[in-house]
C-alpha cells in the first residue's frame, strides 16, 4: 500500500526552492572565499554569477513564499514538538525513535529546519537588497551597507548549516524520503514509522 | 620603477601567494595635495578626463561652484567647494580635490571577492582591473572615503588609478601635470612627507593657520594621496573628509573571524554528518507489528 505524501504542487515548489537555493549557494560561496571562486567560473564566470545571483535569489524567495502558503499550518510548532525537541537526542544519536513522541505530518526537526530557512530567506532578502544597490544607501548611513554584508553572510551560514542536515537526513538517514519528494508516495510502513499521527489521521484510525 | 612594469604587492580575492610579491625595490610614491594653495580652477578635473579618454559628462547644478555633487564612474577627480564659517565669524572658502586616497591598507581590496579585480602595487598605487571586476560593489562598502563608483551599464566599478599607466612610464599623474598653482605634487612618499612638513611649518610661522597639518591617516595605514589642510583638527569641513578613517569594522569581522567561523562550521557540518552516518547509519522502518523490517 502506498500513501500520497506530497502533492504535485508541493513537489514542484520544493524543487524550485531547492534548485534556486543551490544556485545561490554555489555562486554565494564563490563570492565568500577566493578558494571557492572556481564555483563562479564553473557557472559561467564571475560577472555572470554576480548578475544572476540576486535574480535567482528573488525566485527562491517567491518559491519560499509559495511554500509558506502550502505548509504554514503544517509547520506550526505544537507543545508535542517541544517535547520532541527535548528528546531530540534520542532521535538523532541513539536511533531510539520510540523515546520521542509520535509526530504529525512533519516532525519538530523538520519544522525547525523550515523556520530556519524561512526566516533566513527573509533576512537574506533584506540584506541582499542593500548589497544589490549599495549606492542607494545614503553616505551618512553607510553603516547599513557594511552591516548588511555581515547579516547576509550570517544568515547564509545558518541556512547552510540547516541545509547540510536537511540533505543528509533526506538522502541518507531516512530511506524513502527522496522517493517521497520526487514522486510523492511513501509506503504505509514509512508513514507509520516516521509520522505516526499523520498516518493515523489520513488512514482514519 | 620608471619605465618598468609595476610590481604587484597585493591582489584581491586571490587564493594563494601573490606572484612577484616582495621582489621589487620600487619606492612608495605619493601625491601631495596642498589644499591651502588650491584655487579651484578644475584643471585637474579636465586633465583627468583627457588622459583617461572620457568625454565630459552631464553635470548637476546645485548653486555652487562644484562641478557635480559627487564623483562618478567616469569622473575620478572632483574639487569639492565648501563655504565654511569659522567660530569667530570669519569665512573660509575651502576647495579640496577629492578622489581615491590610495590607502596602504585598502578597504576596497580587502572587501573584493574577485581574483585580481583590485591590485596594490609595491609603489602604493591601488588599481582596479575592470577586466576582472564582477560588479558586486563590495569595494563601495569597504571604502572609508566613499570613492568607488559603479557603472550600471557595464557592471564595473571605477576610481582614480593615480595614473598607474603614466607612473609606470616614469611620468607624474595627469592632474599633477595640469595643476597651475603648484598645489599638486608627486614623488616618493618620503619626499612628499618632507615637503608637506615644510609647508605646514611655513603655514604655522607665516600665516594664521596655526592648526595646519598633514592628512595621512594612520587608521588605513597611511595614504598615498596626502593633504595639507589649514585645519587638521576638522577635516570634515572639507566636504566630508573623515577624521579617523578605518576599514569598516564589519568588513574586518567579515573577512576575519566570521570567515573562519563559517569555514569551520561548514567543514565541521559536512564532516559531522559523515561521522554520524558511520556511527548511527540510517533509520529503519517498522512493520505494522512493531518489528524492524
Amino acid at each position: 500500500m502506498t500513501i500520497q505524501r506530497y502533492t504535485f504542487h508541493e513537489r514542484i515548489c520544493h524543487w524550485l526552492t531547492g534548485l534556486t537555493y543551490c544556485y545561490c549557494l554555489a555562486t554565494g560561496l564563490a563570492f565568500y572565499s577566493p578558494w571557492l571562486f572556481w564555483m563562479a567560473i564553473v557557472l559561467g564566470g564571475g560577472p555572470v554569477s554576480r548578475f544572476w545571483h540576486p535574480f535567482v535569489g528573488l525566485v527562491f524567495l517567491a518559491a519560499a513564499i509559495w511554500m509558506h502558503g502550502l505548509w504554514r499550518s503544517d509547520m506550526s510548532i505544537t507543545p508535542i514538538d517541544r517535547e520532541w525537541l527535548d528528546q531530540a537526542g534520542n532521535y538523532a544519536t541513539n536511533n531510539n525513535d520510540d523515546a520521542v513522541p509520535p509526530q504529525g505530518r512533519f516532525n519538530a526537526g523538520q519544522k525547525v529546519f523550515y523556520w530556519a530557512m524561512f526566516y533566513g530567506a527573509l533576512l537574506l532578502l533584506i540584506s541582499g537588497l542593500v548589497l544589490w544597490f549599495p549606492e542607494r544607501v545614503p553616505v551618512g548611513a553607510r553603516w547599513i551597507r557594511s552591516f548588511a554584508i555581515l547579516l547576509h553572510e550570517s544568515a547564509a551560514l545558518i541556512t547552510i548549516g540547516a541545509f547540510i542536515i536537511h540533505v543528509y537526513m533526506g538522502v541518507f538517514v531516512v530511506p524513502g524520503s527522496v522517493k517521497a519528494i520526487v514522486n510523492g508516495e511513501v509506503s504505509a510502513d514509512w508513514a507509520r514509522t516516521h509520522h505516526r499521527l499523520w498516518y493515523d489521521r489520513i488512514t482514519g484510525r | 620603477m620608471a619605465n618598468g612594469p609595476l610590481e604587484i604587492k597585493a591582489i584581491s580575492g586571490h587564493a594563494g601567494t601573490v606572484a612577484g610579491r616582495d621582489t621589487s625595490r620600487d619606492y612608495a610614491v605619493a601625491k601631495l595635495i596642498d589644499v591651502t594653495t588650491c584655487i579651484g580652477c578644475k584643471a585637474c578635473e579636465v586633465a583627468c578626463l583627457e588622459w583617461n579618454g572620457y568625454p565630459f559628462r552631464e553635470t548637476e547644478f546645485d548653486n555652487t561652484y562644484q562641478t557635480m555633487p559627487d564623483l562618478a564612474w567616469n569622473y575620478y577627480n572632483l574639487i569639492r567647494f565648501n563655504e565654511h564659517t569659522n567660530a569667530d565669524g570669519t569665512f573660509q572658502w575651502l576647495m579640496r580635490k577629492d578622489g581615491c586616497m590610495h590607502c596602504a591598507d585598502p578597504g576596497c581590496l580587502r572587501a573584493c571577492p574577485s581574483d585580481g579585480a583590485i591590485v596594490q602595487y609595491t609603489n602604493g598605487i591601488v588599481d582596479f582591473q575592470q577586466d576582472n571586476c564582477i560588479g558586486c560593489q563590495y569595494c563601495v562598502t569597504g571604502c572609508p572615503f566613499n570613492i568607488p563608483k559603479f557603472n550600471s551599464e557595464t557592471k564595473k566599478v571605477h576610481k582614480c588609478t593615480l595614473c598607474s599607466d603614466r607612473v609606470g612610464a616614469g611620468l607624474e599623474p595627469a592632474c599633477v601635470k595640469a595643476c597651475p598653482t603648484g598645489c599638486l605634487h608627486f614623488g616618493s612618499k618620503e619626499d612628499m612627507k618632507e615637503l608637506a612638513a615644510t609647508r605646514v611649518q611655513q603655514l604655522h610661522e607665516h600665516t594664521s593657520h596655526k592648526n595646519a597639518g598633514v592628512y595621512d591617516p594612520a587608521g588605513v595605514g597611511g595614504t598615498h594621496v596626502m593633504y595639507v589642510l589649514h585645519d587638521i583638527n576638522e577635516p570634515e569641513k572639507y566636504g566630508g573628509l573623515p577624521k579617523d578613517p578605518q576599514v569598516p569594522l564589519s568588513v574586518r569581522i567579515w573577512k576575519g573571524p566570521l570567515k573562519w567561523l563559517g569555514n569551520l562550521a561548514m567543514a565541521g557540518g559536512i564532516l559531522g554528518v559523515a561521522v554520524h552516518y558511520l556511527r548511527f547509519g540510517p533509520k529503519r522502518e517498522m512493520s505494522e507489528n512493531g518489528k524492524p523490517k
